[in-house]
Formats: structure tokens, C-alpha cells, sequence
């Protein structure tokens, strides 16, 4: 389940690599997995965006920053809310991921991972300020819906873990 | 049978807006900032669900109507959600019971939604049985922290729990109208949901070293549009500014 199964047009891509998330600046919507289809006809735009979290209130303005894009290059585009298939984490790009790190996120463990560290039974998410993995969880609930708050205990420095999502 | 099913997502989208609006209440009131954060993100969750119903609803009702009118221009007597969410915010530990309570029905619900006939309320289950697990995580924690915490927060939590639990029968009510649903396909026979419910609940319950409730005495009513004295209030606030500048958009 990549983010090769979206279906984007390969010449709306530049377009659509201007536009990120309000919330994780570095990350742009293909990055973040989030565009689902992206087609041109009859001179208009289609795209369908997934929502990562279902009141994300990124999704509003994503979708209006979508529509401002294309508009700059004369385009009108029509954008449509998908549910189904559900985001996943998975989608992130590797790309994005690696972004996310250096933005101070620790990105996503899989799975199995994920369930052992939220439960604080296992050291595993790396300090994404000093590399250590002598961490723990403070909350299950971070600065936003998809993330986890975490502290180093090398660094004593706080930070976001963004939270698997299957 | 559009109509049947637009009543159905009411009942269900409706728990999730009425315990959405009841946590929002204690954005910047949390204990501490950590719990404050996980509420809001909690409510969020539910108002993002409700949202995603109501369209539908909108949708199906076929007139006018839109996702803000269904949610804020309803007399109490169309509100569907069961009485234990609309319960007050009395003290933490009452929120967190408040919230354990629903939390492990909402999931069992929910993974039985996901299985609907229906493709979008199935959609919005597989979409919403994620955050609800976390939701479930984050609620069975505090419940076994504050139980088995001091003396005083065991006192608190264990009187929290005894308190809500007459409105725990509820949730396993069927309606005529849940009836023609379930036996479509689209709705989830909430009934075949209590067994696992009450021994969840036990588990947990025994975990956090507090006792199972007792009380065979059970109210209901808010299925039927029939609530507590609490709904007035809570439908006075959120409803507040649709009602004094009707269509107001910001
Ligand atoms: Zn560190």
C-alpha cells in the first residue's frame, strides 16, 4: 500500500509540490501522501485529498491552498474528499520522512513498534535533537492529532513523535 | 429507507458531537497541559467524525440542508445520542470515566461499522477505528492510574464510575428504526456488542483495582430524544451563535 497507487498526473506535479502542510511546513502534500488523484479535464482540475486524521483542520486549508495554486497558473480546480482507502503512515514519501526528522518530528515506526513504545515498553523512537534512543512517551497526544509527545532523557529536550497510522 | 438511514447516522453522529462539544469545554481547563492537549485532540477526533456524518446525512436529506444545519438548528427532542455523554465535566476522574465508559463501546461499534453495507459509513469506521483505539488506550490508562493511584483519586474514580454506570445500558438499546438497519445490513446489532462490553470494562476495572458496579438500575432515553437536564445547556452553547445570527460563516 505505497503512494504509488495515487493516480497524479505527472504535469500537475510541480504544482502541486508548492503547496504543504499548514501544520508541517517542510512537508508538501505529495510528501505527506495525502493526494490521491490529481487529473486535468477540460481544462480543470480533479483532485481527490484523504484527510490523515479525520478533524484534521489542515484539510480545509490544504484544500484551499490547492485551489490557490493552480489558480496562479490559470487553473480552476475542483477538490473532493475521499475517506476510503483510509491514510496510513505508509504513505508518507521516504523523502518526507527524512524532512520530518530534520524538522525535529521523529517520523513513524512500524507497526509492532509503534504499539510497544506508546505502551512505554520499549526505547526505540530516536531523540531527533541529540540521536539518543533513551527516551519516553509524556503523552499519547501531541501539539497536534497525529503526533506524540517525547522526551529525551539524554538531552532532557521534548519532542514530537508522529504516530503510526494503519 | 433513505430516511431510515438518515436517522440512523444521527444517532450515531450524534455521541460523537454531543461528548465533542462536552470535551472542547475543557480546552485550556485540562489538569495539566498533557491532558488539557489529549482531550482537545480527543474532542477533535469526534467533531472530525460528526463532520464527515453529517455530510452524508446532508447529502442524503437531499434538500437544502447542510452539515452545520444538521448539527446546530435541531429542537433537544431530534438530538439522538445517549444520555451518558451529555453528562457534566464534574471533576477529572468523572471525565475520564465518562470518556472510558463510551470509549469501549465506541470501538467495539465501530469495528462492527466498518463491515456496513453502507460504503461511507464504512469508510468513516475504517477511518475512525484508529483514532478511536488511541482514544481507548488513552482513557483505560488513566482510569487504571487514577485508580490505582492515592487513596483520594481511587475514591474519586471508583464514585465517578458508580455514578455513570446506570447509563451504560443504554448504549445496547435497540430502536424500531436500529432494528430495520441492522436487519439491512447497514446498522450493527448493538445487542451482540454487551457481552464483550461488560467484560472490557471488567478487565480494566480490576486492573485499576476498583470495583464493578452493581447497580441494576439503568436510564435511558436519549436514543428516543428524551434527555437529561444537561442537554439544554450544552445545546444553548453550541447552538448560540447559529441561533442569534442565523447562517453566520466564518
Ligand atoms: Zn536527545
Amino acid at each position: 500500500m505505497k503512494a504509488a497507487l495515487a493516480h497524479i498526473e505527472e504535469h500537475l506535479i510541480a504544482t502541486l509540490e508548492t503547496v504543504s502542510d499548514p501544520e508541517i511546513p517542510v512537508l508538501t502534500v505529495l510528501d505527506l501522501g495525502v493526494i490521491r488523484e490529481a487529473t486535468e479535464k477540460n481544462g480543470q482540475i480533479h483532485i481527490k485529498l484523504t484527510p490523515t486524521y479525520s478533524g484534521c483542520p489542515a484539510m480545509d486549508v490544504i484544500g484551499d491552498d490547492l485551489e490557490t495554486a493552480f489558480a496562479k497558473i490559470g487553473m480552476t480546480t475542483k477538490v473532493q474528499l475521499v475517506l476510503a482507502p483510509a491514510w496510513t503512515t505508509d504513505w508518507i514519501s521516504e523523502g518526507g520522512k527524512r524532512k520530518m526528522e530534520e524538522y525535529g518530528i521523529a517520523s513513524p515506526l512500524d507497526e509492532t513498534g509503534d504499539k510497544e513504545v506508546l505502551l512505554g515498553n520499549a526505547k526505540i523512537v530516536k531523540c531527533t535533537n541529540c540521536g539518543s534512543r533513551n527516551t519516553h512517551l509524556v503523552s499519547q497526544f501531541g501539539s497536534t492529532a497525529c503526533k506524540a509527545l517525547f522526551k529525551c532523557d539524554a538531552c532532557l529536550e521534548p519532542f514530537d513523535y508522529f504516530k503510526c497510522l494503519k | 429507507m433513505k430516511k431510515n438511514v438518515y436517522q440512523y447516522i444521527l444517532s450515531i453522529a450524534d455521541n460523537s458531537l454531543i461528548l465533542g462539544q462536552r470535551l472542547g469545554e475543557l480546552c485550556g481547563h485540562g489538569p495539566n497541559l498533557e491532558t488539557d492537549i489529549a482531550l482537545t485532540n480527543i474532542s477533535l477526533d469526534l467533531l472530525g467524525q460528526t463532520r464527515s456524518y453529517f455530510q452524508y446525512a446532508a447529502l442524503l436529506a437531499g434538500d437544502d440542508k447542510t452539515e452545520d444545519d444538521i448539527a446546530f438548528i435541531r429542537i433537544e427532542r431530534e438530538y439522538r445520542s445517549i444520555l451518558l455523554v451529555e453528562q457534566p465535566n464534574t471533576h477529572f476522574g468523572y471525565v475520564i470515566a465518562r470518556q472510558f465508559l463510551f470509549d469501549v463501546y465506541h470501538l467495539l461499534f465501530m469495528e462492527k461499522l466498518q463491515f456496513s453495507k453502507d460504503e461511507t459509513l464504512s469508510a468513516i469506521a475504517k477511518k475512525g477505528i484508529k483514532e478511536v483505539s488511541y482514544h481507548e488506550r488513552f482513557s483505560s490508562d488513566w482510569v487504571k492510574r487514577l485508580g490505582d493511584g492515592t487513596e483520594v483519586s481511587k475514591l474519586k474514580m471508583q464514585e465517578a464510575i458508580n455514578d455513570l454506570w446506570r447509563y451504560t445500558d443504554e448504549m445496547f438499546h435497540v430502536s424500531a428504526s436500529d432494528k430495520a438497519m441492522i436487519s439491512e445490513g447497514i446498522g450493527v446489532d448493538v445487542v451482540a456488542l454487551k457481552e464483550r462490553y461488560y467484560a472490557k470494562v471488567t478487565e480494566v476495572l480490576s486492573d485499576a483495582m476498583l470495583e464493578v458496579p452493581e447497580g441494576k438500575y439503568f436510564q435511558k432515553g436519549g436514543k428516543e430524544g428524551i434527555h437529561t437536564e444537561h442537554m439544554g445547556y450544552i445545546l444553548s452553547d453550541l447552538q448560540y451563535m447559529q441561533r442569534s445570527y442565523p447562517n453566520m460563516k466564518w
